[in-house]
């Protein structure tokens, strides 16, 4: 269990964040810019003195009222937006730097085991002048993990990359991760890695915490922020059922209903984590014939939301599971939608995440 | 020709630069580096008394350190009674002088070098365990070696050159205070040109010898040109 208490007035802004957070699985610290979550990990970490700090990892306090440990003894690995790599030293000489500061009998992770988790081997003998984003990000990574953390630390750590490097470098931390059985927070602004990456949500706003739970839920939670954005979406949990490849079509099966996806590299049987956009899901009362939509599920209306403005949303049952759909408010009134009453969801487009 | 030369000021003269560059990276860098990041209103105290050679003719900052350092100085009392005697007219007080005059030219290059770097390098080394001494030695002080390089350079060239300092503190003392430019103004006005034109173009052609040693070094060290953390 991670918890901890965090006080800090900046100027206008006063950061009020308490948490109690699994020890396990990346945790997203989302908000918005300026919501506090990067001066709440650099607290965490120790680089920023707060007014009134507590925390503890796994029953180890790191600071409360009485002491405070300084952030170069505290057990975590770093990994910043820029990778702050020492230019001064070689790729390999930068992975020691830390590795050399660590006692020998407390390091749990070695050289070769950090280098073949992020897939840097060829890159040792480089300068960091001479390497891409990515590769940057990767050894800023390996470097962090070689200090055998007890907690990875991530300051929005793709903000600087391309597509192509964010979604190579988010296989390798989730990788790592599972491997070596780290907590991890992690600060983003960005839906998509929380979708892709995330256990656990710590939702920021104004310096305060404003939910804490699992994506799914949160997500369309209907009192929070995240279901009112023009992006908003739900994430369902499946298993791959079948591959249909005469149409380039996979069967994922989420509880006791089918989804179909643009084929899918995984066995089947493989977990699989899905997501689907708001804006994307429209309601019909009855099963819709000739559609050219393949995925209409049947489900069942569980709350509404209206705002006063052009959109409603429908947070809709579907098995155990829940779904977010953004509709009109004229059609929400026009077909009388209520909670309880059965509807067909036609879902123009699902994706992996 | 060569023979006939007074090889004790130019000898002199290196030992005063070399001596005084050494005490001033020793002194000036963790000076530069608390200036880089204090945030104390003292701050700008410090740096406008550290810049104030800068500005002042050579002679005032003589004056005022004779009358310190002087038998009837604050300083001067101090050094009696430890048992040192007096600085002025002596070549510790020419170093002590040399120090405070070129003190500026060896801060302000390392300052801006502690400055530029951000606070990342640190924070980064601290999150790989490096307490603040060691990743001072082991990230600042690299990242900032050409500002360092610099801060050395133009220390020495500017203690080779003083006269109005060295003349006012040290006077002319043959093997004691008795530097190269006091010699040469000494030939000048004894009408004795050749010897003041080959002390001279010594002088100019050793000169110019370093700078283009330390400046060449530098660029090899730095074959990326990579000054800042990526």
């Amino acid at each position: 269990m991670i918890s901890g208490h965090y006080q800090h007035r900046l100027g206008e802004f006063q950061l009020d964040a308490c948490f109690e957070l699994p020890a396990t699985g990346i945790t997203a610290l989302f908000g918005p810019s300026g919501c506090g979550k990067t001066t709440l990990l650099r607290c965490i970490a120790g680089l920023q003195q707060a007014d009134y700090g507590q925390f503890s990892l796994g029953g180890q306090c790191w600071q409360d009222q009485n002491q405070c440990m300084p952030s170069w003894q505290r057990p975590i690995g770093y990994v910043f937006q820029e990778a702050g790599l020492f230019p001064h030293l070689s790729v390999a000489g930068n992975l020691r730097y830390g590795y050399r500061r660590i006692a020998v009998e407390e390091r749990r992770i070695t050289l070769e085991e950090a280098v073949e988790a992020t897939g840097i081997g060829h890159l040792l003998a480089r300068r960091p002048a001479h390497l891409s984003g990515g590769e940057r990000q990767r050894v800023a990574l390996a470097r962090a993990l070689l200090t055998s953390p007890r907690m990875l630390l991530c300051d929005e750590p793709l903000a600087a990359l391309d597509h192509q490097a964010k979604e190579q470098l988010m296989g390798y931390l989730q990788q790592v991760v599972d491997e070596f059985r780290l907590p991890c927070l992690y600060v983003t602004h960005a839906p998509h890695e929380v979708a892709r990456l995330a256990s656990h949500l710590l939702l920021l706003q104004q310096g305060r915490v404003l939910a804490s739970g699992v994506p799914a839920q949160l997500l369309t939670r209907l009192d929070l922020p995240l279901s009112q954005r023009h992006d908003a979406e739900s994430l369902l949990q499946g298993v791959v059922a079948e591959q249909q490849a005469g149409f380039g079509l996979s069967r994922v099966r989420c509880d006791d209903i089918d989804l179909f996806l643009p084929q899918l590299q995984h066995r089947n049987g493989s977990p699989v984590r899905v997501q689907i956009l708001a804006r994307d899901v429209s309601l019909t009362l009855e099963r819709p014939r000739d559609s050219s939509i393949l995925n209409i599920l049947p489900c069942q209306i569980d709350a509404l939301h209206n705002n006063g403005q052009t959109y409603a949303l429908v947070r809709l049952n579907l098995g155990s599971q829940q779904l977010l759909a953004r509709i009109t408010q004229l059609s929400a009134w026009q077909l009388a939608l209520q909670p309880g009453q059965q509807v067909f969801a036609q879902i123009k487009g699902v994706a992996l995440v | 020709m060569l023979a006939s030369l007074n090889w004790q000021p130019i000898w002199l003269t290196l030992e005063l630069a070399a001596l005084t560059t050494l005490l001033l990276l020793l002194i000036g860098t963790p000076l530069a580096w608390w200036l880089s990041r204090t945030r104390w209103r003292i701050k700008a105290v410090i740096e406008a008394l550290v810049a104030l050679p800068l500005v002042l003719p050579p002679t005032v900052l003589g004056f005022y350190l004779l009358l310190l350092l002087g038998p009837h100085g604050p300083v001067g009392q101090l050094t009696q009674a430890l048992g040192l005697g007096l600085l002025p007219f002596s070549f510790a007080g020419l170093v002590v002088a040399s120090t405070l005059y070129s003190m500026p030219f060896v801060v302000q290059p390392i300052q801006n070098a502690f400055t530029a770097m951000g606070p990342r390098p640190m924070e980064v080394a601290y999150s790989l365990r490096a307490s603040p001494l060691d990743a001072f030695f082991t990230v600042a002080l690299p990242l900032a070696r050409p500002g360092l390089i610099t801060a050395a350079v133009l220390g020495f060239a500017h203690t080779l050159g003083e006269f109005g300092v060295v003349l006012m503190i040290g006077g002319n003392i043959p093997g004691q205070t008795k530097v190269v430019s006091v010699a040469i103004y000494d030939y000048v006005e004894s009408l004795d040109y050749a010897s003041a034109h080959l002390i001279s173009a010594l002088m100019l052609l050793f000169s110019f010898v370093v700078l283009w040693l330390l400046y060449r070094l530098n660029r090899q060290l730095n074959p990326d040109n990579e000054r800042h953390p990526s």
